[in-house]
């Protein structure tokens, strides 16, 4: 069985096990290394990217739900590394390894895209399956706040 | 000058252009720098160096020894660099270090990159700078005094006249080096970076999902392995079965791993590892493993049944490490007594990024690419794992998703080289998934501590006695091992209390489980309960905490601890103080009201050389839920270079004690670590974070560099505690705090 999807809007086919999840599709047969593993198990949101416009962890995403959808991966997020979060994130200075960062800022992507100016409680609630393990949380939540505000702290 | 053979690209990672010229600088024991051309040292070991070089073009190139693990040090030292130099930041350039001894010790760990080559740096830089400004006064006619290099020019201020470096490099290699008594250091006034701050440099690779880390790196060919490590430590395959791993889409073969030998140390586990085109069918092949184990003789081993023992030997006399008037008498004759226990328990690193590492073994050599802290290890490991040199290993240090102590051990680099070697060349990835991490690691401690005081009408004590308990490091390198050895120096027999009568044991333990240091390692235990017990002891006296550990600290005074620490590092009591009475004044502590579940703790500690003093508000609700609204932390560690990113090390700080105060544990049960992911091993999230984290860095610039990585987490764990009991009137004697308020 073949599957057609788009990542980061360009056409895709993938010819494997459908089981197998987005995260390794786009890891190790796309490159796509933005995207991260940090629990293979959902609980960690190091692999969030956006099916059709919304943000899901992509190990808990076998390819055959990805059929016919719109994969956007952070690499895909901006042509410049430009989005309001990335410049936000870089003039709040949030990452520390950076390695759970790709996914903080898709799932914060997709959070601005409901609620354009969140509050804290909407900011802690939509970002709480995001890990940290270098506990950027505060310069995360500072970062969405400015990149709401048109850049302003 | 002897100029030789020796080729830059041996320093430099990439190309440089025959007119670059490079520099190495290196501590000499009592503080002192050198610095050399490397064309000079004709291949000699320096012990410690650093290499910085220009190029043709005038561009500067850093070489990044240490690794990158969310500190910032790939960006600090640099600016150092940068900084003395007159360099302009955007033309400077970082390179990634392989492992070589030829960089001296390159662990990442212990806080103390800046710490050990700010001096070093600062002079190599200087060279450079005074060899540059030379060039340019020959070129001009001028006296070198008159020149000066700023923003990547040297300016004849006189003249007006300027030149880019780029058009001196290739005389100013050719000038004279000065000596070091000769070396003309930039004022702090000029700085533009130091205490001032870039922003990292791999920040742009890092947002945009560019960067490389341990989990991203790919090699033509390689194929990807799994391995399934032995459930207990020290048993080994007694029989597989693997024909359904096998049949697995994308799984090729299956492969063992010799067991350990003694003394353990960074070695792989053994197991046997699956061998498949992709990760996930990797793992899938896992699934389908069916391996029976040897018996062990950790087979038995109980976390809780494990406390009871290092609770017993904390309860009786054991070895004596540090001791002062005579505990014992004080005891007999005081007015009243004073005795607590406390426990922590064992804890995972747990990086966003696993332990993840490719290798490939080809003629007897490998080259490695891995997220580690230690690349001369990764040699050491890997080497004595095929058989090879440890200078026929190449370790590629990528980004590191987090280290925490963890990526300082280097099994997961080894088996890698084991699997490639055993695959006749072929590049491995092995990837260790979240499960494989949380139940392979080298553990944090679990601990037992017993303190108790004699007490003077004041409740101030007369004599104090502590113990403490717990599996030491040292057993990965000594099977016999049964005593802290350097852990006892971090928050143990450093405390600085001024007591007449004073006496630190410690009691013997056996490990079940691999131990390694974690962030601030045994401090977290060690300032949990001195800091808890002097909390209890300020409660009993009704007196106000801050105040109360203000006295016990007592007199300014020096002190070398024992063992003592880098010449320039005394305990300074009179630091610990002040950071101790600032936090007070900025978190409102003599103003603040609390009230029924809502209060305020405090803690102070020093490690790494750096001290540290924090105050937690906690929030209390009616299911006993903890909320940490406000952290202030203030910091003096001497000299800081990069304060910008050193606040955010404290931030970090915050957020890991506070998942060690209120939710991290790991268990064991039939000698099985019981959690398997964060779902078990829990670790702090933004809605269980600290909310606001305020860190103030004391301007000290006459003290040394200290560390900062690691020495603001210990105060948090007692901090919090603390706040819990002026919350709730509850003492919490263990971690972590959990459902204890429920
Ligand atoms: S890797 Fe997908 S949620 Fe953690
Ligand atoms: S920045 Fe390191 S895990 Fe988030």
């Amino acid at each position: 069985m073949s599957i057609q999807l788009q990542v980061n809007g360009a056409a895709r086919q993938f010819d494997g096990d459908p089981e197998m999840p987005l995260l390794w599709y786009l890891r190790d047969l796309l490159q796509l290394t933005g995207t991260k593993f940090g629990c293979g198990a959902g609980l960690c949101g190091a692999c969030t990217v956006h099916l059709n416009g919304e943000a899901v962890r992509a190990c808990q995403t076998p390819l055959k739900e990805a059929a016919g959808k719109k994969v956007l991966t952070i690499e895909g997020l901006s042509t410049h590394g430009d989005h309001p979060l990335q410049k936000a994130w870089a003039a709040a200075n949030v990452p520390q390894c950076g390695y759970c960062q790709s996914g903080q800022i898709m799932q914060a992507a997709a959070l601005l895209k409901t609620h354009a100016k969140p509050s804290d409680t909407q900011i802690d609630d939509a970002m709480q399956g995001n890990i940290c393990r270098c506990g950027t949380y505060q310069r995360i939540r500072q970062a969405i706040h400015m990149a709401a505000n048109g850049g302003k702290a | 000058m002897n100029a030789t053979a020796l080729n830059r690209r041996s320093f430099l990672g990439t190309a440089l252009s025959a007119s670059a010229f490079v520099l190495v600088a290196r501590a000499l024991p009592g503080g002192e720098t050198e610095v050399a051309l490397a064309d000079a040292l004709n291949g000699a070991a320096w012990h410690l160096p650093i290499y910085m070089g220009l190029d043709a073009d005038g561009t500067v190139v850093v070489i990044a020894h240490r690794s990158e693990m969310g500190t910032g040090i790939r960006t600090s030292l640099p600016m150092v660099a940068a900084d003395e130099l007159g360099a302009d930041w955007k033309r400077v350039r970082i390179e990634q270090a392989i492992g070589d001894k030829k960089y001296g010790d390159q662990n990442t760990d212990g806080s103390k990159s800046v710490r050990d080559f700010y001096t070093p740096l600062r002079a190599e830089a200087a060279t450079a700078r005074m060899m540059l400004e030379s060039a340019a006064a020959q070129k001009w006619g001028v006296p070198a005094s008159e020149c000066s290099a700023q923003n990547h020019q040297v300016v004849h201020a006189k003249s007006g006249r300027k030149a880019d470096f780029g058009e001196l490099v290739a005389s100013a290699a050719q000038q004279p080096l000065p000596k070091n008594d000769d070396l003309k250091f930039k004022a702090a006034s000029e700085y533009r970076y130091i205490g001032k701050g870039v922003p990292i440099t791999d920040m742009n690779a890092i947002v945009t999902g560019k960067g490389v880390f341990g989990m991203d790196a790919a090699v033509p060919g390689m194929v990807y392995a799994s391995v399934e490590h032995p459930p207990v430590f020290g048993s080994t395959v007694k029989s597989l079965d693997d024909a359904d791993a096998k049949k697995v889409a994308g799984v090729s073969q299956t492969l063992r791993i010799p067991p350990l030998k003694l003394p353990y140390g960074f070695q792989p586990l053994g197991g046997v590892a699956v061998i498949a085109d992709n990760t996930w069918a990797a793992f899938q092949g896992r699934k389908k493993l069916n391996v029976q184990w040897t018996e062990s003789a950790h087979d038995s081993h109980e976390s809780a049944a494990y406390r009871k023992t290092l609770e017993a030997a904390s309860a009786t006399a054991a070895h004596v490490e540090r001791n002062e008037g005579d505990v014992d008498a004080a005891f007999s004759s005081a007015a009243g007594t004073h005795e607590a226990a406390y426990y922590a328990p064992y804890l995972a690193h747990a990086p966003m990024e696993p332990p993840v590492a490719i290798a490939q073994y080809q003629d007897g050599k490998v080259t490695a690419w891995a997220p580690t802290q230690n690349p001369q290890a990764v040699q050491d490991t890997v080497a004595a794992a095929v058989g090879c040199k440890p200078a026929d290993v190449v370790c590629n240090v990528t980004l590191l998703g987090g280290g925490f102590g963890r990526k300082s051990k280097t099994d997961y680099v080894a088996e890698a080289a084991m699997l490639s070697k055993q695959l006749g060349g072929k590049p491995v990835k092995v990837v260790w998934s979240r499960e494989d991490d949380i139940k392979f690691d080298f553990y944090h401690s679990s601990s037992s501590t017993y303190f108790k005081a004699a007490l003077d009408a004041k409740g101030r004590p007369t004599a104090w006695l502590q113990r403490s308990t717990f599996p030491s490091i040292m057993a990965m390198f000594d099977p016999n091992a049964r005593y802290g050895g350097f852990s006892l120096g971090m928050g143990f027999t450093d405390v600085p209390f001024e007591i007449a009568n004073f006496r630190a044991e410690n009691g013997a333990a056996e490990a079940h489980v691999r131990i390694g240091w974690l962030r601030s390692v045994a401090n977290i235990y060690h300032a949990f309960g001195v800091q808890s017990f002097a909390d209890e002891l300020a409660q009993k006296a009704g007196r106000d905490r801050v105040e109360y550990l203000l006295d016990l600290i007592g007199s300014d005074r020096n002190f070398v601890t024992n063992p003592p620490q880098m010449k320039g590092f005394d305990f300074e009591t009179a630091r610990l103080k002040r950071v101790l009475t600032q936090v007070a004044e900025q978190s409102g502590w003599a103003k603040f009201k609390p009230s029924k579940g809502h209060a305020l703790g405090v803690a102070v500690h020093r490690s790494f050389l750096t001290y540290v003093a924090s105050v937690v508000e906690v929030v209390i609700d009616d299911n006993g839920k903890v909320k940490i609204p406000r952290v202030d932390t203030v910091v003096d560690a001497g000299l800081v270079v990069n304060p910008e990113r050193a606040k955010s090390q404290f931030e970090g700080a915050a957020v890991f004690g506070a998942g060690i105060a209120l939710m991290s544990e790991i268990t064991a049960a039939n000698g099985r670590i019981k959690q398997s992911n964060f779902n078990d091993y829990r670790v702090a999230r933004i809605n269980e974070a600290p909310v606001d984290v305020r860190v103030t860095i004391v301007k000290n610039d006459s003290a040394p560099p200290a560390g900062i990585g690691e020495p603001g987490v210990p105060p948090i764990a007692p901090a919090i505690t603390s706040a819990i009991f002026a919350a709730t009137g509850k003492r919490i004697r263990e971690l972590p705090v959990k459902s204890q308020l429920a």
